[in-house]
């Protein structure tokens, strides 16, 4: 036993502070309890948290510039790129020496398509000259300023020279800029040309739809999931293998069949057409178009949402219902004060895994969204699969992760976070 | 057993049927009535339909048959919210969203009542539970005893008539439950509140009622004040349910008024109050009260029938004797005798002859 005393500390039966052998108690408790969830541990941080944090790195990471053509590089430093004036003849031998070492590598066409990312016509002005370099021969062939004017007019260019300063840096905020629809200038951050700016919209695009999939989302899984909580367990089962069918069949299956159900000459149109409702020549247009993807969606996300508020609602004592009846409460009134907010975390709970998953969706939006319905992430899929602009993908992604984060913050401080319930 | 059709009645079921399914009444011709201010507990084993009466009387429940009428008028078709009747939860029900205060505030707010009305309502309500201090917390934050006070104050805080309470001490400790036991009667009898108490703890029906419903089977057994209950019952069931209770099979013999004699299957005679047996020949249940069996020689009274008992077994309760004895081949019979300074404790072996008053020991149904 411990005896506590006026002025020191609590001991325990050995005399040793009952404070540390405590401490000491619970850690080897706490040591077993983290062996047995190391192998998960481990799992998680080589699959999950290494590759983002690698990607997350690539979003800012610009070593590219600065391994091919080291002196280059160092020559243009001293540069002044607004002078208005070619760069001298140190610069383009430099840019001679990088580039032999560069093409026998094989290097020159990946720094090519890096650069023609920021300007276009690097990237055919790399491999061009690369063929023509290979042939030079350092000691003798000097002056280079000639030999490379003469190689390809885009060494003569400023612009050329100004996009290679700019973005000679080993860490660039030019991704994140480009992510934003702005640019790296020699002159520091400016707007993209008009043409070029869709990445603004595209996010818009994405909360916005978002949030209207995850509202209708609430709207239809909300007297599922009260349904299902109320009735017999033997018949909510029954419903609950309906509700749960969708995930038994492929997604692109269920997509595809959307594209059926939508088109012009699809099954609602012709429905539609059938009854009278709307002309043969004016059919809806509800594909390849954010209606189409908000429909898909919301279909598809649906279970996510009635699942949660499922778990939640059928802890929802029917007593509580009655009680509020008993106290002189109508229907509607008993529903409002008492069913409805103790529902309120399942709701929680199903708009942030649906609005989650709906801001990331891509295979949906890519079948059944046309032009006008896709999502940030098939840009981010584009990026990454046809441009290889992986450093803007991962810029596109982190902002996406960063927007995640502070609406889970803002539903934190609004709702609060220990309201939600997932099972 | 019922008196329907009594004009001060307050609460009155008549025939009233439900069923669930279709197929089993759960509750079989019920006929109940009430005078205000009444404190009628239901008792009955598990299943036997007392939480339906009390569901069909709050209106959760709709009855299969029959009427239901609240001071004379018919509620079959009235919504529950409007009729006005307090009811106490078996888990309490008290919504764990809401502070205490806003717990009790709802069914106020739901009847329109202005805001510093309200909270003056609250504050008395939660004073007569002693909760006085608690108002603004949840109810998780309380403890079983806690929770169950501001359940009846919820319950009584917009001043029903009727009060409506579903064994609302089943989940306290026995001394919490004889605590509130006395503070749920007493506000009961001071506020003027009828009230329907449900529970399936007998002493806790006898101890609080005014009247007491036995239910068994969908049907009520016995209505009676708790003494009559005790002492006199009307059927075996309500014996047997009701107390400890020493049962004998055995054939009338002969009846003579208020006397019969009942031959026990082991040929034994015993004398008895017939209750209800009519006729010679009819098979009957006896029951007799183990505190009402005499064994002491000079305290047996005369011309009556006695029977040979081998002790089998002497328990010490402290305040009673309890005796466990063999009686015409059963050996279940139990006798409780006072811890007095000149009672005699009975050795098992021990050979003994026992008897009783005849109107002490009916004669029931078989
Ligand atoms: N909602 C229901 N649907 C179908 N049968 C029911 C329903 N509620 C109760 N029952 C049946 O009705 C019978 C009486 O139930 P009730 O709840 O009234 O019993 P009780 O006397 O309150 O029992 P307990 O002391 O266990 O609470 C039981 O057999 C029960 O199975
Ligand atoms: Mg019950």
């Amino acid at each position: 036993m411990s005896d506590s005393t006026a002025n020191g500390p609590v001991l325990a039966a050995d005399g040793t502070p009952l404070k540390r052998s405590l401490a000491k108690a619970l850690r080897r408790e706490k040591t077993r309890a983290l062996l047995l969830i190391a192998p998960l541990l481990i799992f998680v941080l080589i699959s999950f948290i290494f590759p983002i944090g690698k990607m997350l790195l690539r979003s800012v990471e610009n070593d590219i510039v600065a391994d091919t053509i080291p002196l280059t590089v160092v020559a243009l430093a001293k540069w002044d790129a607004s002078s208005g004036e070619l760069p001298s003849e140190d610069v383009y031998a430099a840019m001679a020496a990088d580039m032999v070492v560069a093409v026998a590598a094989k290097a020159h066409t990946r720094l090519g398509s890096r650069l023609n990312y920021e300007t276009t016509g690097m990237s055919s002005l790399f491999r061009k000259s690369g063929r023509e370099i290979k042939k030079w021969d350092l000691a003798t062939d000097a002056p280079f300023k000639e030999k490379f004017l003469e190689l390809h007019d885009g060494w003569g260019e400023l612009e050329v020279w100004q996009t290679i300063q700019t973005h000679s840096a080993r860490t660039t905020p030019g991704y994140f800029l480009n992510a934003i629809d702005m640019q790296l200038t020699s002159d520091g951050p400016a707007a993209q040309p008009e043409s070029k700016q869709i990445l603004i919209t595209l996010f818009k695009r994405t909360m916005i739809m978002s949030m209207i999939i995850t509202i209708s989302c609430i709207l239809l899984a909300y007297p599922v999931a009260w349904i299902l909580a109320n009735l017999p367990a033997r018949k909510a089962n029954l419903l609950m293998i309906l509700v749960l069918l969708p995930f038994w069949t492929s997604l692109l299956v269920r997509t595809s069949a959307w594209k059926v159900m939508l088109q012009q000459q699809g099954v609602i149109n012709d429905i539609l057409v059938w009854l009278g409702l709307v002309g043969d020549a004016d059919r809806l247009v509800m594909i390849n178009n954010q209606t189409g993807t908000i429909i898909a969606m919301t279909h598809i996300l649906l279970p996510f949402m009635i699942l949660p508020m499922y778990a939640v609602m059928q802890t929802i004592q029917p007593t509580y219902l009655r009680a509020a009846k008993s106290l002189g409460a109508t229907n509607w009134t008993a529903f409002w004060r008492v069913y409805f907010p103790q529902s309120v975390p399942g709701i929680g709970a199903g708009s942030i895994l649906v609005f989650i998953l709906s801001i990331g969706y891509y295979i949906t939006p890519e079948i059944v969204g046309g032009t006008k319905g896709v999502f940030i992430s098939n840009r981010i899929a584009y990026h990454i699969s046809s441009s290889l602009n992986w450093g803007l993908a991962a810029a596109l992604g982190a902002i996406l992760l960063v927007l995640v984060l502070l609406l889970y913050w803002a539903y934190d401080k609004i709702v609060g976070i220990d309201n939600v319930k997932l099972g | 057993m019922a008196d329907s059709g009594n004009t001060d009645a307050f609460v009155e079921f008549e025939r009233v049927q439900k069923s669930y399914d279709g197929e089993i009444l759960v509750v079989k011709d019920l006929n109940l009535s009430m005078p205000k201010g009444e404190f009628l507990t239901m008792l009955g084993p598990s299943g036997s339909g007392k939480t339906t009466c009390l569901m069909m009387l709050a209106g959760f429940e709709t009855a299969t048959h029959g009427e239901i009428r609240l001071d004379g008028v018919s509620i079959n078709n009235i919504p529950p919210h409007k009729r006005g009747i307090g009811m106490v939860f078996q888990n309490y029900a008290l919504f764990p969203h809401m502070t205490i205060a806003e717990n009790l505030s709802f069914p106020l707010e739901v009847r329109k009542i202005g805001k510093s009305d309200r909270e003056e309502k609250v504050m008395r309500a939660l004073d007569m539970v002693e909760m006085g201090a608690f108002g603004g917390r949840r109810p998780s934050q309380l403890s079983g005893g806690q929770q169950q006070r501001v359940a009846l104050a919820r319950a009584l805080v917009f001043e029903p008539e009727l009060v409506l309470m579903d064994e609302p001490l089943g989940a306290l400790d026995k001394q919490l439950r004889e605590k509130m036991q006395f503070e749920i009667t007493h506000l009961a009898h001071e506020l003027g509140i009828t009230t329907v108490y449900v529970t399936h703890d007998q002493t806790e029906a006898l101890t609080m009622s005014d009247r007491v419903a036995v239910f068994d089977d969908g049907r009520i057994q016995q209505l009676a004040p708790p003494d009559q209950l005790y002492e006199e019952p009307e059927n075996s069931f309500v014996a047997q349910f009701i107390g400890e209770n020493n049962t004998l099979d055995g054939v009338v013999k002969e009846i003579a008024g208020a006397r019969a004699v009942v031959q026990l299957d082991s040929g034994d005679l015993i004398d008895c109050k017939p209750i209800n047996v009519s006729k010679v020949g009819e098979r009957t249940q006896v029951s007799i009260r183990p505190e009402r069996v005499e064994f002491n020689k000079d305290r047996l009274q005369e011309g009556t029938h006695r029977l040979q008992a081998e002790v089998l077994e002497f328990i010490y309760m402290g305040d009673i004797f309890r005796t466990r004895l063999r009686v015409a081949g059963r050996d279940d019979f139990v006798v409780k005798t006072r811890n007095a300074p000149d009672q005699v404790r009975l050795q098992p072996g021990e050979q003994i002859e026992i008897g009783w008053l005849p109107e002490d020991c009916r004669a029931l149904d078989a």
